[in-house]
């Protein structure tokens, strides 16, 4: 390497100078270079640990019994039923309910109000409630559903849900919509169809798996989501469907057996945390193949 | 292009129907982008109207003391916004030299083969949800931290004059400094991809050109890269800190609740949220206690609203979370 330096005529007159600034340079680039390598380590690891933490305590806890019976006393080998049916009927709820909310904001902002004040300021707010504390939605729903009707109920916690997939769907949505050529909406004004079955019937479909993406990335977020459902639909021991009453979810459930001093509530916690994150993970990484098929 | 899909098609066609059906989806389209700003006016009035009564009863000292005494029935938020801030200055401290290292990683210096599988990773590791953090924070970090890190640094550096008195007490495992840890380990996925999609803006033609010139990486990243993209990766690390201000359940489960200023790093203490995680289910509707926590919850939105509000200003539009 110092001979290829060599043979650089070099600006500096002291060829000890000039080589040795080149070795200092290149010791530089090195250290950066390593010190990157053990950053992407150690980021990779801390993954793994994650990962190998919850398979290893988790598939302990994990039996037939999680599955088919509800959370019981410690001791008498209770199951998660209960707050695995909680969760997924709160999820698909708040995403039933976010989707289409969101799903009109982002066409909002991609087709009606691009650079109007409005749409700015829509934008703007929609990227804050993005990146929002989600316990504090949930302190926004039981002051305005909880508090007011008197009780936690599983249907507030929808409503918690539904308030956060909106932003990720509005972000999805637009950006999606705004990857449309405008020929493409020319072409379809052009031959005379209205703008809302330009939209509807051709923006739509273009970007079908860009907006699909979105809405799994927001069902992923909200089925791990605790904090907003500690204040609004609280958690259910019993088996309850009513979406009046309080209902359990596998978060919650987690939350509470996690710090629990009995060590099968503990188990039934790792089991727990096992089965929403690969859910998690799951949907995240059908929502990346998805998106990357496409490109 | 704006113009055409502005003005539309409406004065082509004439016909009532599709007119009226333009109308009807132009406003819903609207009405819910109104709906958007209307749930953030309602936040802001709901906490506000839910903390009033504190606000009231405590006047400005609410911000200034340090007491937190349900008997008593007084309440500071001192507390809680201290460990709120502390916890999270230290989280980026630690998660954006990391961050840095993998998007500068990511873009210029992992083989093309390495940089979907390891990118793919790191965003993962940003959709693990926070309580899996919290566990894993509580029953792996925890255990490390009491039994090697803390008794080692509290023998070292613990016994040095000035910093020492940082670096002092009983090694719990659980306190400020593991819950910034946790903390870090959250964010620094959210930061480096950010940073990365941001490094990603810069055109190659100006780093070929500085690596033309005879740079090596590290002096394109430093004089081509960083200057380019500087506020962005400022708003990258805003992003990362509104995260790490009002992140919960991984804070909950290691911070040690204790409602007290430490002194120590690795003394216990309490944050904005998790203080009204775990003290709301003991307050009783209309109780001061409540109103208390919901005017905690005020504060929280505002220092992350500001914190979020400088991060979207200086993120270009369109540069995802």
């Amino acid at each position: 390497m110092s001979a290829t330096l060599s043979v650089i005529p070099g600006p500096a007159k002291d060829m000890n100078a000039s080589l040795a600034l080149g070795r200092k340079r290149k010791r530089a680039n090195r250290i950066v270079k390593t010190l990157c390598l053990t950053a992407t380590g150690l980021g990779l690891i801390f993954l793994a640990s994650i990962l190998a933490t919850l398979l290893s305590k988790g598939i302990a806890g994990l039996s037939l019994t999680v599955f088919t019976t509800s959370t019981l006393p410690p001791g008498s080998h209770g199951g998660l039923l209960n707050a695995i049916v909680g969760t997924l009927i709160q999820t698909v709820l708040g995403a039933a309910i976010g989707t289409p909310i969101g799903l009109m904001v982002g066409t909002y902002l991609a087709e009606y109000a691009r650079d109007s004040a409005l749409g700015n300021a829509v934008r703007f707010v929609s990227d804050i409630l993005l990146s929002a504390p989600s316990i504090l939605i949930g302190l926004f729903v039981y002051q305005i559903v909880v508090s007011p009707l008197g009780g936690f109920s599983g249907f507030a916690g929808c409503l918690a849900l539904a308030l956060i997939v909106i932003p990720i769907v509005v972000r999805t949505t637009e950006d999606m919509l705004r990857l449309i050529p405008s020929q493409l909406r020319e072409a379809v004004i052009g031959l005379g169809a209205p703008k809302w079955k330009m939209i509807v019937l051709i923006c739509y479909r273009a970007a079908r798996e860009g907006i699909v993406t979105g809405i799994l990335l927001a069902v992923a977020r909200i089925s791990g989501e605790t904090a907003p459902l500690l204040f609004t639909s609280l958690g259910n021991l019993n088996w309850s469907l009513s979406l009046t009453k309080p209902m359990a979810s596998l978060p919650v459930t987690i939350y509470q057996y996690a710090g629990s001093a009995f060590q099968d509530w503990v188990d039934l916690a790792w089991a727990g945390a096992l089965l929403i994150t690969a859910a998690v993970l799951a949907v995240n990484i059908v929502a990346r193949t998805l998106l990357r098929g496409r490109k | 292009m704006s113009t055409t899909t502005e003005t539309g098609a409406p004065p082509l066609t004439g016909r009532r129907g599709s007119n009226l059906g333009d109308t009807i989806f132009a406003a819903l389209a609207k009405l819910s982008g109104i709906f958007v700003l209307a749930v953030l006016g309602a936040i802001i009035a709901a906490l506000a109207l839910g903390g009033s009564k504190a606000f009231i009863a405590f006047g400005p000292k609410f911000l200034s003391s340090n007491d937190w005494d349900p008997v008593q029935e007084t309440f500071g938020a001192l507390v809680p916004i201290f460990g709120t801030i502390v916890t999270a200055i230290l989280a980026l401290a630690m998660a954006v030299p990391l961050a840095f290292g993998i998007a500068f990683y990511l873009t210029e210096l992992a083989p093309a083969w390495m940089r979907r599988p390891v990118s793919t990773a790191i965003e993962l590791l940003a959709a693990v949800p926070s309580i899996i953090y919290g566990m894993w924070g509580f029953f792996v970090i925890v255990p490390i931290m009491s039994q090697y890190v803390q008794p080692f640094v509290i023998d070292t550096i613990g016994e040095l004059p000035l910093i020492g008195p940082f670096f002092q007490g009983p090694p719990f495992g659980t306190g400020i400094l593991t819950a910034a840890l946790v903390l870090a380990v959250m964010v620094i996925p959210f930061i480096a991809a950010t940073m990365r999609d941001v490094f990603d803006t810069v055109p190659a033609v100006y780093k070929e050109s500085a690596y033309g010139l005879g740079c090596t990486t590290w002096e394109v990243m430093r004089s081509i890269v960083i200057p380019y993209t500087r506020a962005s990766v400022v708003g990258g690390i805003m992003l990362g800190l509104g995260r790490a201000l009002g992140e919960t359940m991984a804070v909950t489960f290691v911070i040690g609740n204790t409602n007290r200023i430490a002194t120590s790093l690795f003394g216990p203490g309490n944050t904005i949220a998790s203080i009204v995680a775990l003290e709301f289910p003991e307050a009783e509707t209309g109780s001061l206690k409540l109103s208390s926590l919901l005017a905690l919850g005020l504060i929280l939105f505002a220092i992350a609203f500001i914190v979020l509000a400088i991060s979207r200003t200086l993120l270009k539009p369109g540069m995802k979370a």
